[in-house]
């Protein structure tokens, strides 16, 4: 069944020569105007953004790309938004590091890290995301923002609703790290911190959506929301020469950001800015909160929710709203998904940092860790050109390296003292440094 | 017995835009047919053809999910809460 219904809204969008024509189901293939609404209201199934690909294959070429704004918004034709001007806060283009020392120590031959741990303003990937939803919320009319969220997306909700000026509610469980809560507060939000896990979190604000007319942007306006993460997606494939890679290795919590990489590379190929190609998609999760991994393993096409525990908690989502769609897409581009440890997670934090000089988060530590597993289980072929995405920045969850990484070695202003420090950084192990005196 | 129903705002158009509804049932599948006496319709929407509840829909009481109590036979008490929610949400 197909539900079109006028709107004014639309009719806007057209007028600014946006290329996004409505919503339609995934599951059901209804089609509903581009209004602050998610699901399907006959079968409850996510609504999709829609585009017209044949006006978008005439008026995007590389070039024009690439005389664009060194931000998200070069890809604005690819994303659901109609304003002139959207709002530009820097997001976006960050770092594709190619990694050779990370890649020497794992055995593999080409590996890239795409660096979203320094994204701006926030220093994640959902500046990505809120940055898309928040100019699509003032299209909408609406003047107060809100989310659920495991940290980063609350700071990143609150920075942009302040440099945009909406008012901003934001709501996070009560356990999150310092750093997430303090990097959420700094801009003056009002900040409800929630006691229980994200999915209580969630469910709570589903219910706040249902009698505020706030725009949430991972409720009502998840359509929009979601596809700025496609820009992950295109980013690689500009800065690897307008090339695909051959193998993707990314975190999954909802399993959103797994699915819109590969959307943002299937309409790469489609408008012809790439050549086609074969991509194996790879999720990675924490052993503590690891449904979608789960349900991988058992070859199930449903989700059985957990109650999460790991110190990984930006992706700690018991009951992830993509999960299968994620499962579909590695089954079809025959990658895998796998979970590690937290203890794998902490040395996959530091692998990266010691190698490649990037601090990330533990969401980053679960795909470093995960990479390394799929490596040494055969599942990542060395000659393959491998991206891992980083999606966090680890200043904000320093308690969980905290009691890792050792201590500095205290001394006194006497070259001796630092002749002796030296020594005994030489022959002891780093942990062991904070229980000696120098 | 009688238990509160939170409606999510795709199902409000059954329920005259009520977000909270009144109902009585002693689990979740006489839930269902309760709400549909009531608001003929809203059990198509919530369940597919063959019964089931909808794979996109969530059911809690007071707060849980019932896939972690009992499906859709958890038995409900008076004064219960439960909350309908479109699994579709957050990340």
């Amino acid at each position: 069944m197909t539900q079109v219904l006028p709107s004014p809204t639309r009719d806007a969008a057209r007028s600014t020569a946006a290329t996004f024509t409505g919503l339609k189901c995934k599951e059901c293939g209804a089609e509903y105007e581009a209004k602050a609404t998610h699901v399907c209201e006959l079968c409850f199934g996510p609504l999709e953004v829609m585009y017209d690909y044949s006006a978008l294959s005439k008026m995007v070429t590389r070039e024009s790309i690439e005389a664009g704004p060194h931000s998200i918004w070069r890809y604005r034709s690819f994303l659901p938004v109609a304003s002139e001007n959207p709002i530009d806060v820097g997001t976006g283009m960050t770092p594709l590091l190619k990694a050779n020392r990370l890649a020497r120590r794992l055995g593999l031959k080409h590996l890239y890290i795409k660096n979203d741990a320094v994204n701006m303003p926030t220093l994640s990937f959902k500046d990505r995301v809120v940055s898309v939803a928040l100019t699509r919320a003032r299209e909408l009319g609406f003047t107060t923002v809100s989310c659920a969220s495991t940290g980063n997306l609350a700071n990143s909700t609150a920075a942009i609703a302040a440099h945009a000026g909406l008012e901003c509610c934001v709501f996070i469980p009560s356990d999150l790290e310092a750093g997430k809560v303090l990097g959420t507060l700094i801009y003056n939000p009002t900040l409800m911190a929630v006691h229980g896990n994200y999915d209580q979190v969630n469910r709570l604000c589903s219910e706040v959506a249902n009698t505020h007319g706030w725009g949430f942007v991972n409720i009502n306006l998840r359509p929009y929301y979601s596809e700025g993460s496609k820009t992950l997606g295109y980013e690689v494939a500009e800065q690897l020469g307008w090339k695909l890679p051959d193998h993707i290795v990314a975190p999954l919590a909802s399993g959103s950001l797994f699915t819109k990489i590969y959307k943002g590379f299937q309409e790469f190929i489609k408008v012809g800015l790439v050549e086609e190609k074969a991509v194996r998609f790879s999720g990675a999760q924490a052993e503590g909160c690891s449904p979608i991994a789960q349900a991988f393993r058992d070859g199930r096409d449903f989700i059985t929710p957990v109650k999460p525990s790991t110190i990984a908690k930006s992706i700690a989502i018991g009951n992830p709203a993509d999960g299968v769609y994620a499962i579909d897409i590695a089954n079809k581009t025959n990658g895998n998904i796998e979970s590690v440890t937290d203890a794998e997670i902490i040395d996959g934090m530091k692998l990266l940092a010691e190698t490649e000089g990037i601090f990330t988060e533990t969401a980053g530590g679960t795909t470093i860790a995960t990479l390394k597993k799929l490596v040494e289980a055969g599942k990542i072929d060395p000659n393959e050109t491998t991206v891992a995405y980083i999606t966090g920045n680890g200043l904000k969850t320093q308690e969980a390296v905290q009691g890792y990484i050792g201590e500095p070695l205290t001394i006194e202003p006497k070259l001796d003292s630092f002749e002796r420090a030296l020594e005994r950084a030489k022959t002891l192990d780093r942990l062991e440094w904070q229980q000696v005196l120098v | 017995m009688t238990v509160k129903v939170l409606v999510p705002t795709p199902l409000q158009k059954f329920t005259k835009d009520q977000a909270t509804v009144e109902c009585t049932a002693g689990t979740i599948v006489e839930l269902l047919d309760s709400l549909d006496a009531q608001f003929p319709g809203i059990k198509a929407r919530l369940c597919d053809d063959s019964g089931n509840l909808r794979r996109f829909i969530n059911f809690y009481v007071n707060s849980e999910d019932i896939r972690f109590l009992e499906g859709k036979d958890t038995p409900l008490a008076a004064g219960d809460e439960v909350s309908i929610v479109p699994a579709v949400a957050g990340g």
